[in-house]
């Protein structure tokens, strides 16, 4: 990743509520995170942190009601995608922007087969003509591994197992060049030698395409191996951002710092007994006034819960939005 | 802590346990073919014991949890529990058998009445199976909360006030209430967040120690089934294909489907990320309805021969207490050639 350069996508401030009956949900509050060229950005949190939220505030997609995007910006190629106009918004999505979710079944329509979902996209954004989109289309169902390229066009996606499905998402997420491409859970629902191959798969398409990623997960596992940098969410909010390594290696959140220490491994050190975090995640029903984990955080004090701490600067390219510094064992002096 | 076995009795014994599912298909509903969700497995748990069952979706580990507690009629085998042979036992005639052996379910979400407090739903099962009092029902259910960490205030709350890590305490409560021998845990902390499964995990461990119950731990998670298991099977396609102690399993697992399984779980460590080497398998599990001849393995094995396509391999102990279904370790007895033929794949 070229150090300092422009980034390709840069999100600031950004925060959505929900209005709910019996009240709101601060689902995102104050996000801002910068993706630069060629990157793969891994953002790991449980169910619940703000991670599908802030992919779908940033491209658009939250219905409005219930969701509120009150505040932020977001800066693709020059411009606010907050304050663009739907029609360009809509070209955007799907167009140099390219995205993934979890579940392909809901996201592909079970009426039409994927031949043709390929091509809308390729005929929509990029004019080609319908014969060169199927031929794009069966290069771009060749360059995601799916054996029989030109057959399999004609099938419909429940004839597909729920790799191939996602292998096809991931193909019509491509299939405009775009220069990001937001995946969320993408892999979650599969199993894990059906992900394995997956992620190699899209480790190569990186190389290869020298796209920008941002690769959601609840997996600790799968973020080591294959982010470049880490955001950590919580609670609706980032509270650590690393390089990968240096994130493992030196963890600076009492929140990642726990997380870290409580998933077991197939290969590493075997713990007799597993350490857990007591407690509950939090309940973002008004926006927050003290830090979200001091319920949870074994070294919580009186200042956690007077101020929700900002995002201190804790080494190179290295964030953590605690008072407590780790490395001094004592309250930062900030 | 809880490695070793403590006793050497046998709490479970299957054998050559089928359970195959009829489809049927056309106007008349013919009989067509089969589901072979389980076919033909045998494993031991030891009084005391977690056995782990690993395997990836559909391979048949929740129809054979299910099976062994003949919450189905199975198709074919013995099932042995505390002394009993069940296999073939009536469903009315296992009423008696049932406080002996419980389950807790992945989705504490589905498997709790929405309409019941918690109360009834820790009472259901001594309502059913026991002669106490009202009284004395009220005191064990609230002792049951106290057990397994529920705050007793919340005995008339309903389930959807409750988060998915208590709900799951809900069902482990329920599951305790006959004081069983015999649990099996169905993927319990699947639908958890990372943060709370330790939480649950925890508490089954303790629950453990403290009634000396023994575990079929189903688990698709290879990393907390090494935490919990005393020793693991390892299923692929309705068949057990390596059942071995848990150290052996995981430092030097000898079936090639193991071996894979294995080496595609990613570790939260970046450094082994870069030195480990991985086998990537290439395509999808065969349907059960349609399992391929020979080794059930044969279609995806990086380590496939000719004889694999045409026998089914026999499920044998090739080392103490590690059992093992694969051509390549046909014939062979002692240690180091078995080593010499697993590093040979
Ligand atoms: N349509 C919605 N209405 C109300 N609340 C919502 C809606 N969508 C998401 N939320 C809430 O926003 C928060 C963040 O959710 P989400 O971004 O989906 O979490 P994650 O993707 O990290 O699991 C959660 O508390 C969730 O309940
Ligand atoms: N009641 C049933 N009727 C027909 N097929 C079933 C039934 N239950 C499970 N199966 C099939 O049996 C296979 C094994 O399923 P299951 O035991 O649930 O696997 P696992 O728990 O390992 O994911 C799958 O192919 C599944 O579709
Ligand atoms: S700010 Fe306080 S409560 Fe929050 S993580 Fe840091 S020390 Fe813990
Ligand atoms: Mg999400
Ligand atoms: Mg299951």
């Amino acid at each position: 990743m070229p150090d300092g350069a422009q980034p390709v996508l840069d999100v600031r401030d950004l925060k959505t509520v929900f209005k709910v009956r019996g009240g709101e949900v601060h689902a995102v509050n104050n996000v801002s995170f910068d993706l630069k060229p060629g990157e793969l950005l891994g953002v790991v949190g449980e169910s619940g942190s703000g991670k599908s939220v802030t992919m779908m505030s940033l491209l658009g997609l939250l219905p409005t009601p219930p969701a509120d995007v009150q505040n932020g910006s977001v800066t693709f190629q020059g411009q606010d995608l907050l304050k663009v106009n739907p029609e360009t918004l809509r070209s955007v999505r799907g167009g140099k922007i390219g995205f993934v979710f979890q579940d392909p079944m809901t996201s592909l329509n079970p009426v039409y087969n994927v031949g043709m979902q390929i091509m809308e996209p390729l005929r929509k954004h990029m004019g080609l003509s319908k014969s060169a989109a199927r031929t794009r289309a069966k290069e771009l169902l060749e360059l995601v591994g799916i054996p029989d390229a030109e057959r399999r066009l004609k099938d419909y996606p429940h004839q597909f197992s729920g790799g191939m499905r996602q292998r096809v998402m991931i193909a019509i997420a491509l299939a405009c060049d775009p220069q990001v491409l937001i995946a969320d859970e993408p892999t979650t629902a599969l199993d894990v030698t059906i992900q394995a191959q997956i992620l190699e798969l899209m480790k190569d398409l990186q190389d290869r395409l020298g796209m920008a990623v941002i690769w959601i997960t609840h997996d600790l596992g799968v973020v080591a191996g294959i982010a470049d940098r880490v955001l950590v969410m919580y609670g609706g909010q980032i509270v650590e951002q690393a390089p990968t390594r240096e994130l493992f290696k030196n963890p600076q959140h009492p929140y990642t710092r726990a997380l870290l220490k409580t998933v077991p491994s197939v290969r590493g050190q075997r713990e007799d007994r597993l350490a857990i975090i007591e407690g509950q995640p939090p309940i973002l029903g008004a926006q927050p006034t003290a830090c979200p984990f001091r319920d949870r955080c074994d070294v919580a004090f009186d200042r956690c819960a007077r101020e929700n701490p900002a995002r201190f600067i804790v080494g190179p390219a290295h964030d953590a939005a605690c008072f407590y510094d780790a490395n001094t064992g004592a309250p930062r002096d900030v | 802590m809880f490695d070793a076995p403590k006793t050497n009795t046998k709490l479970v014994e299957v054998r050559d346990l089928k359970m195959h599912f009829p489809i049927h298909t056309g106007l008349f509903r013919r009989h067509t073919g089969d589901v072979k969700a389980v076919d033909g497995v045998s494993f031991d748990i030891y009084e005391g014991e977690t056995l782990g069952l690993v395997g990836e979706s559909g391979c048949g580990k929740s129809t054979c949890g299910r099976a062994v507690l003949r919450l189905y009629d199975i198709t074919d085998g013995s099932i042995m529990i505390d002394g009993d042979e069940i296999g073939d036992t009536p469903q009315a005639k296992l009423r008696g058998k049932r406080p002996t052996m419980q389950m807790v379910f992945q989705d504490p979400q589905a498997s709790l009445n929405p309409r019941m407090t918690v109360q009834a739903i820790i009472q259901e099962p001594l309502d059913e199976h026991t002669s106490l009092s009202k009284e004395e029902k009220r005191e064990k259910v609230l002792a049951l909360m106290d057990q397994v960490g529920l705050n007793r205030k919340f005995a008339g709350r309903y389930p959807h006030a409750f988060s998915g890590g208590q709900r799951q305490r809900i069902g482990i409560a329920r599951a305790l209430a006959l004081n069983p021998k015999f649990i099996v845990c169905d993927e319990p902390i699947a639908a958890l967040d990372v943060s709370i499964q330790a939480q649950v995990v925890n508490l089954l461990e303790d629950l453990q120690q403290e009634y000396g119950l023994t575990y079929l731990f189903i688990s698709h998670d290879l990393s907390m089934v090494r935490h919990i298991a005393t020793r693991v099977a390892v299923m692929y396609l309705g068949k057990i294909v390596e059942l071995a102690p848990r150290e052996a399993l995981y430092a030097a697992p000898l079936h090639p489907y193991t071996k894979a399984l294995l080496s595609a779980v990613p570790e939260p460590d970046p450094d082994l990320h870069d030195t480990m080497d991985r086998t990537i398998l290439t395509g999808d599990v065969p349907s059960p309805a349609n399992p391929p001849k020979g080794c059930n393995f044969c279609t995806r094995c990086p380590a496939v021969m000719d004889i694999c396509h045409q026998q089914d391999p026999e499920y044998r102990e090739v080392l103490p207490g590690q059992f093992v279904a694969c051509h390549h370790y046909n014939d062979i007895t002692d240690a180091n050639a078995i080593r010499a033929a697993s590093e040979a794949q």
